[in-house]
């Protein structure tokens, strides 16, 4: 059974199938629940049929497309990808339920762009063409396009527009690389191939550039973060939660999948800038999160320093930094996810994300108030939560590479801190403000959608291997990819050295 | 050449002669035709488009069906290349008429001699995508042109379209002069008017270096950019695209620009391939040229219709990128755009036509606000053809771009692309304002929209069927095109 083309094509077909529905808010909402709840399902015989001992592709397809471009319709999933696709079925559930009260003008278009959405994303992390893989990435834009520009703030058409054309500039470039490749490694646009062929070292270094372009936007790294605190901001919860949960996180399995296999020796030359610009993401993010007074943006540029984490691990090429950084990517999307549905869920009753306009909302939403705090801790990385494991992985791995940088990281860690407790702190604690008394406690839908995330973010903090035995296997032959055989040796005894 | 003239000699005419125009002919009779018909049945003036829908689909038909083996020294051949542009051109004319019959309903006024001399154009179209000898190839762009002109100062009273006129009838008459300058020093240079035997001569001879034969390629190349509006000689379009009927600016950025550029690959390919190291590097910063003064001059369009006709001067600059990479896989991504691209604006122009209700000019931007919740099918519709202009998969925009970028930087222009990229996020912004429009933006107080006729339900349909067939499979596009370039 191609599992994979059902998980891509039926939210798509699901999200289609609503143009042929009445338009209303009830009917709608529930019919994209239903197909998100079994796209959740389809998902899990991936879960528990993958083979975590193998680097090899799992669960491929392969279909002749446009033969006269050499261009196939592929897909497969190693452990690089498979928890990219669970991670989007999971959210895209929390996203229809928590939109379920707060999307009722054109909520049939609303649930389509999200369902067609939820497609592209799944198929830009099976794709293993990179045409597909390319149409996928580009595909997505559409319906981001219209969450953000329709169902957004007041400010969403400045930051639906900007975050357009930055996307669309780093993939246009992205393409011209694809293309590059393509004709270099003698028309081919299998992944797998490419991998596996010698470009010169010049060839190597642009097309690294140029996929750097689509790349780094979309993490974001520093400098070219700017689209995403105001995309964020302005969107409406499930396209925040989409944006942090998923999208953010395509741009750093572009590193992984094409930039370290494809692109080695350009990588490992490229290194002190990529590390430098991480770390200067970590800092400035967190920065930046301490002189916020809307939520939404205090954890739009918490993003960025989070991500920044990512791609410190990332380029720390080594086991436990990439372990960390896939193993993060996830947490970041659970966590942000979940911080972001809490806040959407607050500025449903109240209609403001000024932090200003809070205070003492602990006395009259207590049961919110113990999530927004399981949530607060696991972005500060406590142990015992999901944040810590990655966070720890991370440093780790960039210590025994590199370690001034992760010394200064470290330093972001303790901002981190700093500006979630007092988000907290400023939200939940001190007076009550009086426009609060009057708030409705937590109904049982938006428990359903916070209760998965806290069991997911503890079970992963105390097993992380839960998750970190689907990566291993793959990430060592990454590491080996990257470093060639001699190096990969010394990685997987690193590796041993684990507890 | 006394030989060649035996035709003249009644004597000696037999039916097997022209065989090889019969299509031609069987158009030039259906114009003549809705001529007649226009002049004796004028109260069944609105079955006119219909009668031109047939009778073009018709003559397409035995087109296709129709395969001439080449002989030496025809002056038109039917080839799989000109059947290619033939079908596209042919196409743009089907949906003209069925455009305007939706038009000519929202006026209530017909007018019959739109549809002869559409169909006078297509023939000169034919002729010209068909030519293999320089003579043909003049022949078929003034057959082509001449009825263009007038159809583009059609609306007498209106004083901008009459400007539009006279300014299309001055400029093209002066590219015309300059094409013919060009054509004549080749004939001087080689003796002959036939392409192949041309460009043959050419290589034989050693000429590569000739000054006058260099004169002929600038000359030539000016001449065609005037033609298919790439800048610097694009100066008459904005102009003649905004003044000239909707329905019919619709049709010139399509089907004669497709003309041009099948007159502009053959002679490229099939006159200077010798010279390609010459003509390659200027066509591809003329086409840069054209996409950054297209776009750009795009973004701070108030109305539509002049919106839509900087991005056809960007298209072109596309297309143009393909020839000048010189290569069959280039020209082969040219065609495959260009057919693309008759489904993405011949769409957008529809909706246009829709949304501007009759009024002939200044169709502000503004006319797309709130159209998400006016008509919805409607503006996702514009919505589909606004990202395919874009190039955004899962649309033909993109698998067009995809294809015209591949085998330009095959070709060495990899600068080159990369700007075209970069001009291409660009145009993002000004399609974009257009769906911002239509849904981010409140309805106003505006008159309902005339519902579709069934021409133009068929128009929309062919386009947006086109556009997503083309962006999902586009194999049989490119096979068809790569087929085609085939020697």
């Amino acid at each position: 059974m191609p599992l994979l083309s059902v998980l891509i094509f039926f939210p798509v077909l699901g999200g289609l199938s609503l143009l042929f529905l009445e338009r209303k808010a009830e009917t709608v909402r529930l019919v994209a629940l239903v197909v998100s709840l079994f796209e959740l399902l389809f998902v899990l015989p991936i879960f528990f049929l993958f083979d975590k001992g193998t680097h090899q592709m799992q669960f491929r397809e392969q279909y002749d497309w446009i033969s006269a471009l050499n261009i196939n319709y592929a897909l497969g999933i190693d452990g690089i990808s498979v928890l990219f696709v669970l991670l989007t079925a999971l959210i895209t559930v929390l996203c229809v339920l928590v939109s379920w009260e707060s999307i009722q003008e054109k909520a049939k278009e609303f649930y389509m762009a999200l369902l067609v959405l939820e497609g592209a994303m799944v198929g830009v992390f099976c794709a293993l063409d990179f045409f597909l893989f390319y149409v996928f990435w580009e595909a997505m834009l559409i319906p981001m396009f219209l969450i953000i520009g329709v169902w957004g703030g007041p400010n969403r058409l400045y930051a639906t527009i900007k975050f357009f054309l930055y996307t669309l500039v780093g993939s246009l470039l992205m393409l011209v690389g694809i293309i590059l490749l393509y004709l270099a490694a003698g028309r081919s646009f299998d992944i797998l191939f490419l991998a596996g062929q010698a470009y010169p070292f010049k060839l190597q270094v642009l097309v690294f550039w140029l996929f750097f372009a689509a790349f780094a936007v979309k993490v974001p790294m520093w400098p070219v973060h700017t689209w995403l605190p105001d995309a964020h901001t302005e969107a409406p919860t499930a396209g925040s939660v989409i944006l942090a949960g998923v999208l953010i996180k395509m741009g750093a399995y572009g590193f992984l999948r094409f930039s370290l296999p494809i692109l080695p020796q350009a990588t490992q030359a490229m290194l002190t800038p990529m590390l430098v610009l991480s770390v200067i993401a970590i800092v400035y993010g967190a920065l930046v999160c301490l002189a916020q007074t809307d939520m939404k943006r205090l954890v739009a540029y918490s993003s960025v320093s989070h991500m920044g984490f990512v791609t410190l691990g990332l380029f720390a090429l080594n086991q436990q930094g990439l372990e960390g950084s896939i193993l993060q990517m996830i947490n970041h999307g659970l966590v942000t996810g979940a911080l972001f549905l809490a806040i959407g869920m607050v500025y449903d009753r109240t209609h403001t994300r000024e932090i200003a306009a809070y205070g003492g909302l602990a006395n009259i939403m207590p049961l919110f108030a113990g999530f927004f705090m399981v949530f607060t801790l696991a972005a500060v990385g406590l142990p015992g939560t999901n944040g810590f494991i990655g966070e720890w992985l991370i440093l780790l791995g960039a210590f025994r590479a590199q370690p001034l940088y992760a010394v200064i990281a470290a330093t972001g860690l303790i901002l981190g801190a700093w500006y979630m407790l007092w988000l907290y702190q400023r939200i939940f604690f001190g007076g009550v403000n009086e426009g609060l008394r009057q708030l409705a406690p937590l109904n049982l839908r938006e428990i359903l959608t916070l209760a998965p995330l806290v069991l997911l973010i503890f079970w992963i903090g105390v097993y992380p291997d839960a998750l970190l035995d689907f990566l291993r296997v793959s990430v060592g032959h990454l590491v080996e990819q990257v470093h060639g055989a001699g190096l990969a040796e010394a990685g997987r005894t690193a590796l041993m050295a684990i507890p | 050449m006394i030989e060649q003239l035996v035709v003249l000699n009644p004597a000696a005419f037999s039916w097997g002669m022209i065989t090889p125009v019969l299509p031609e002919l069987v158009l030039l009779a259906i114009g003549v035709a809705l001529i007649v018909l226009d002049l004796f049945a004028p109260r069944q003036r609105q079955l006119l488009p219909w009668m031109t829908v047939l009778g073009v689909s018709a003559v397409l038909l035995v087109n296709l069906g129709m395969y001439t083996p080449a002989e030496p020294g025809a002056m038109l051949r039917n080839d799989a290349y000109s059947a290619f542009f033939c079908t596209l051109c042919l196409a743009s004319v089907i949906l003209a008429a069925l455009m305007r019959e939706f038009y000519s309903t929202q006026v209530q006024s017909h007018q019959g001699e739109f549809y002869s001399l559409l169909v006078f154009s297509a023939v000169g179209m034919m002729i010209m995508v068909a030519s293999v000898d320089l003579i043909t190839i003049y022949l078929g762009l003034e057959l082509m042109a001449l009825p263009i002109y007038v159809l583009t100062g059609m609306h007498k009273k209106d004083l901008r379209t009459s400007e539009a006129a006279a300014k299309y009838f001055l400029m093209g008459v002066f590219a015309s002069a300059f094409l013919l300058f060009g054509m004549s020093l080749l004939f001087g240079l080689t003796g002959t008017t036939n392409v192949a035997e041309i460009g043959a001569y050419i290589g034989r001879n050693n000429l590569a270096d000739n000054a006058s034969l260099v004169m002929a390629l600038a000359l030539l190349i000016a001449g065609l950019c005037f033609k298919v509006a790439v800048v610097p000689f694009h100066m008459w379009t904005p102009d003649v695209y905004e003044g000239a009927p909707t329905v019919l600016t619709a049709f010139m950025s399509v089907g004669p620009k497709a003309a041009g550029f099948a007159v502009f690959g053959r002679i490229m390919l099939a006159v200077f391939p010798e010279l390609h190291a010459n003509w390659g590097p200027v066509l591809a910063l003329l086409a840069v040229l054209t996409m950054l003064v297209g776009n750009i001059t795009a973004l701070v369009q108030s109305s539509l219709k002049r919106m839509l006709a900087y991005s056809a001067i960007a298209h072109a600059g596309y297309a143009l990128l393909g020839i000048a990479a010189g290569s069959a896989s280039g020209m082969a991504a040219a065609m495959s755009y260009l057919f693309i691209y008759l489904f993405m604006n011949m769409g957008a122009f529809a909706i246009l036509i829709i949304f501007s209700q009759g009024v002939e000019q200044g169709e502000s931007i503004d006319s797309c606000r709130g159209m998400a919740s006016r008509n919805p099918v409607l503006a996702l519709c514009m919505l589909i053809f606004m990202f395919s202009l874009t190039g955004i998969p899962p649309t033909g925009g993109f698998t067009g771009k995809f294809y015209l970028f591949q085998s330009a930087v095959a070709a060495g222009y990899t600068a080159a692309v990369i700007a075209a990229v970069l001009l291409s996020a660009m145009s993002a912004f000004f399609y974009l304002r257009v769906i911002r429009l239509m849904y981010m933006s409140g309805p106003e107080q505006q008159p309902a929209i005339t519902a579709p006729s069934v021409g133009m339900l068929v128009v929309l349909g062919i386009a947006v069927a086109g556009v997503l067939a083309t962006g999902l499979v586009p194999g049989a596009l490119f096979d068809w095109a790569q087929r085609a370039m085939l020697p």
